[in-house]
């Protein structure tokens, strides 16, 4: 099959590679740019594993052809750490509240929830978990996910108090 | 400085939160791709593959390519287990969908596929046998002659006294339940990377697994190859629940096809081939009989298991696991003076069955916690106190199938839940919400959870491969680090940190100077793996014993040198200490190693020890509690608040405890409300996307509480249980018996899990 010529932008830097049209944005990413963080747990657009930012919006990478994006800018779990390594709030609030068991939904989660801190507005309770139940997770029951992207939410000044339910 | 009881983040984490962690579709870069051709037909006779005209440097494999290759033939030795044998490829008959039937290898998996598609597949179909029942039906067709009536397993125990106990019961509560069939849904699905390496002859093969080393045993056996040629990784492992522990022919293709054609091959299985070909689990019946004496007294227990095990027998375990599982602890945490029950592993042509956390415990589990409610009932006692009165008090306490219940806190967990679930005022919302039409129920479950066991338990089963002991290697390098290379094989338990822990205060050393390796048959000394709630128990335990080995050592050395005697040696704060007087670790490690004229005739020239452990297993427990509204109208079930009391014994890291609680109640809940493989009545899947099998997503699962008890275990060295399955084991039996009271005014009981919208309207309908 024949190949297309693309250009992504991936956390800032230039990838330009070839894809045939039926190439979906997560195999590009993972095989062609060899940033191998975004993970697939179900290609069917069920699981968010693969979840990434494009042009600032969180989609699903496995149901984006790599040829949609050309031209566009991505962001994935490997641009949040700064480049020695030092996690970002988000990362450490995972890791202090022990927010990721294997590991494997862990990028798509973070960046789900990199894109709704993101937003203008606070989050509060009601949202977290609306947002947050866009991916699945199969290890941590979700709580220490949610206690995670909170803690990140209020060190960001991002996070809105609510009468509990 | 206690390392150990502290809620130490892990270290596992920074490097899978900044998507650096290595799964095995990270590693495959350069691999050619395998794609399994599957069989599209439950049962048929294999009339031809013919393939088109393969681009060059394609493949395909069939069962007539594999001469020589053996057959996955787990053995049982009791318990009428027939041995059943699965191909890697068949010749001549399929037996399930989604049995890999051929195999393709292309440059990429695009092409792979495009290649497997166009490959003409010439299946006649046959009759086949898909529920128990077709299984057991007489004149059934049968899918292993080895197995007459399809019937792989056939257990029972049977006590001359069990009898006599029904005829003296004053009341006798008989009922059937059924639990759907799950798959264990870890997010990674399967995969496998075979590399051969030209320099050294050797393969290489990285997999998705939890038993490294078995699967080398496995697979060298299977191959007839050198098992000194294979060396078996399992890199970051993205989830397993059990469903990762069985050999499946998948990989000794794999293995095959690096040997035979001098390459790397890499298969990653895709969502579909996991829901439909993996391994599925749970899809049992139960007919329970319990007598009664009219003071709530349990006074004997019948039980009929019936476990629709699949196609095959899943290696190592064998299908005997579930069904066994369940006829050797019904009987729980309850006093039960007489027992008789029959247990039996039914062939069908469906995806084979494997382990899946908790095993046949959330069955057994919501059989016997609906068994109290309904006896509380029927004999007008609380069912608090019912549970109280068969509860076991005194330890240790043999049960009537011969396991020993060491010290825990059955009535205590239960009190504090009872005391933290607020029964009385709940049952006043219950009351106030009736009133408006809304149906609220309050379920308990009490429960114990078999853990932490070795060689004894598994050999009790009668298993041809007996796994239980673990082995540690421990060493200090010569820079004064440590190496703790284990033979289990962890995959999200966050056994890197809590090893290190315990390490970490048998040595006074900074956990970080600790290094924990797993996962990989080259670097680590032969083991098991992660399964059966044995991480922080088995690998804990024979971790603490060889840094013990080790810091005898380091004391023995130390007083030599620091002239003291060993005995008024401490380890602490990375130095050795007697009195005022101290020398840094790091500088014993170096002299041992450096200076070997002065130490070496004391112990060698290393830091390196090795210790076993084996032990005879204990008991968890907790009791769950499960509040919940259900819609009358929709059957549409919320869980509304879930209490775990958990009693673990000693807490490693309490943390990471937490973090299994968590995980295996959102199981269990998922399990006892919205998780369930379908079958059509030809066979075929019908849940062969995450759109038809249900996880749960955090929209259904509530905040999880937890409650600890800390009653330390006599049996284990470290004084902890393991905790791992808990979660999934309790949660199913509260939530039916929540939805049960919620629905008491319509006199619905929840005997079949998942409680679908679909099946409570049915009830409800039923029951008006
Ligand atoms: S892999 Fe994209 S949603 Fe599951
Ligand atoms: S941490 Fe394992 S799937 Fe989320």
């Amino acid at each position: 099959m024949s190949k297309t010529p693309i250009r992504l932008t991936v956390n800032g830097l230039p990838h330009e590679v070839a894809v045939e049209p039926r190439r979906t944005l997560a195999d590009a990413l993972r095989d062609d740019c060899g940033l191998t963080g975004t993970h697939l747990g179900c290609e069917h657009g069920v699981c968010g594993a693969c979840t990434v930012l494009l042009d600032g919006e969180a989609v699903r990478a496995c149901l984006h052809f790599a040829v949609q994006a050309d031209s566009r800018a991505i962001r994935t779990v490997e641009g949040l750490a700064a480049p020695d390594g030092t996690l970002n709030p988000l990362q450490r609030a995972f890791w202090e509240n022990h927010g990721l068991q294997c590991g494997f939904c862990t990028p798509g989660f973070l960046m789900l929830a990199t894109w709704m801190l993101e937003q203008p507005g606070p989050v509060d309770e009601a949202r977290l978990r609306h947002v947050l139940s866009s991916n699945l997770c199969r290890c941590t029951g979700y709580q220490n996910i949610l206690t995670a992207v909170r803690a990140a939410a209020q060190e960001l000044g991002k996070w809105a108090e609510t009468a509990p339910a | 400085m206690n390392w150990t009881g502290r809620r130490l983040p892990r270290t596992e984490d920074p490097a899978l939160l900044r998507g650096e962690g290595a799964f095995t579709a990270d590693l495959a870069a350069g691999a050619r791709a395998v794609r399994f051709l599957r069989s599209p037909f439950a049962a048929g006779r294999i009339l031809s593959i013919t393939a088109p005209d393969l681009p060059p440097g394609a493949l395909l494999v069939t069962g007539a390519d594999l001469e020589g290759v053996g057959t996955i033939r787990p053995e049982l030795f009791r318990f009428n287990y027939r041995a059943i044998a699965q191909p890697v490829l068949p010749r001549e008959r399929v037996h399930f969908v989604g049995q890999p039937v051929a195999a393709v290898v292309a440059a990429t998996p695009e092409e792979a596929e495009d290649i497997a598609e166009a490959i003409l597949l010439e299946i006649e179909p046959e009759e086949p046998v898909v529920t128990i029942d077709d299984a057991l039906r007489p004149g059934a067709p049968i899918l292993h002659a080895e197995a007459p009536g399809n019937t792989v397993v056939d257990g029972t125990i049977r006590h001359p006294d069990c009898q006599a106990a029904f005829a003296r019961a004053d009341r006798i509560v008989e009922f059937s339940l059924r639990s759907g069939r799950q798959n264990a849904t870890p997010m990674e699905a399967r995969a496998g990377l075979a590399a051969y390496d030209r320099a050294t002859g050797r393969i290489r093969l990285t997999a998705s697994c939890q038993m490294p080393h078995m699967l080398r045993t496995g697979i060298a056996t299977l191959l007839g190859m050198a098992e000194a040629d294979l060396q078996v990784v399992a890199p970051d492992v993205g989830g397993g629940f059990g469903q990762k522990m069985a050999l499946f022919p998948e990989y000794p293709l794999l293995v095959w096809l690096a040997r035979r054609h001098r390459g790397s091959f890499c298969w990653i299985e895709d969502r579909n081939e996991n829901l439909i070909a993996s391994a599925h689990s749970r899809e049992q019946r139960h007919h329970l009989r319990a007598a009664f004496a009219a003071d709530g007294t349990l006074l004997g227990l019948e039980a009929d298991i019936l476990a629709n095990t699949g196609a095959f027998s899943c290696y190592p375990t064998t299908c005997g696991v579930e069904p066994l599982m369940a006829l050797a602890e019904y009987p729980g945490p309850y006093r039960l003076p007489t027992y008789a029950a029959r247990a039996r592993a039914l062939a069908t042509h469906t995806c084979p069955a494997a382990p899946y956390r908790g095993v046949s415990r959330p069955v057994v589990t919501f059989g016997l916690e609906r068994l109290m409610d309904r006896a509380a009932a029927a004999l007008g006692i609380d069912p608090v106190e019912l549970r109280r009165r068969n509860l076991v008090t005194e330890f240790p306490h043999v049960t009537p199938t011969g396991l020993t219940l060491d010290q825990a806190s059955y009535v205590e967990a239960l009190d504090r839940a009872a005391e933290a679930a607020d029964i009385p005022g709940f049952r006043a919302r219950q009351a106030a919400a009736r009133r408006d039409g809304r149906y609220l129920g309050l379920g308990l479950a009490v429960f114990n959870e078999r853990t932490g066991y070795g060689t004894p338990a598994f050999a009790a089963r009668g298993m041809g491969i007996v796994p239980g002991y673990e082995v540690v290697d421990i060493a200090m390098t010569p820079a004064g680090d440590v190496e703790v290379r284990i033979g289990a094989s962890p995959h999200g338990q966050g056994l890197r940190t809590t090893l290190a822990q315990l390490a970490a205060d048998r040595l006074g050393l900074d956990p970080s100077r600790i290094r924990v390796i797993h996962g990989d048959t080259d670097r680590t000394p032969y083991g098991w793996g992660s399964f059966a709630s044995r991480g922080a128990v088995i690998a804990g335990g024979a971790t603490q014993l060889a840094a013990d080995k080790l810091a005898t050592r380091l004391r023995r050395a130390a007083a030599r040198l620091l002239q003291a005697e060993p005995e008024a040696v401490t380890l602490r704060d990375g130095a050795a200490w007697a009195g005022e007087a101290s020398i840094p670790l790091t500088e014993i490690a170096r002299r041992v190693h450096q200076r070997s004229e002065q130490l070496s005739d004391l112990d060698g020239f290393n830091l390196a020890e090795t210790a076993q452990y084996d032990p005879g297993g204990t008991f968890s427990n907790a009791c769950h509690v499960a509040e919940v509204e259900v819609d009358a109208e929709t059957g549409h079930v919320r869980v509304l608040r879930f209490l775990v009391v958990e009693d673990a014994g000693r807490l490693l890291n309490p943390l990471i405890a937490d973090g299994q609680v968590h995980g295996g109640v959102a199981q269990g809940i998922a399990n006892a409300l919205l998780e369930e493989v379908l079958y059509a009545a030809d066979g075929n899947p019908l849940t062969g996307s995450l759109a038809d099998y249900l996880p749960p997503s955090a929209a259904e699962i509530p905040l999880i509480e937890i409650i600890h008890m800390e009653t330390e275990s006599p049996e284990t060295l470290t004084g902890a249980k393991g905790l791992g399955e808990g979660g999934a084991i309790g949660a199913p039996a509260a939530i039916a018996n929540a939805i049960s009271d919620a629905l008491a005014p319509f006199g619905v009981d929840i005997a079949e899990l998942p409680a679908t919208p679909a099946r409570i309207r049915a009830l409800i309908r039923n029951a008006r």
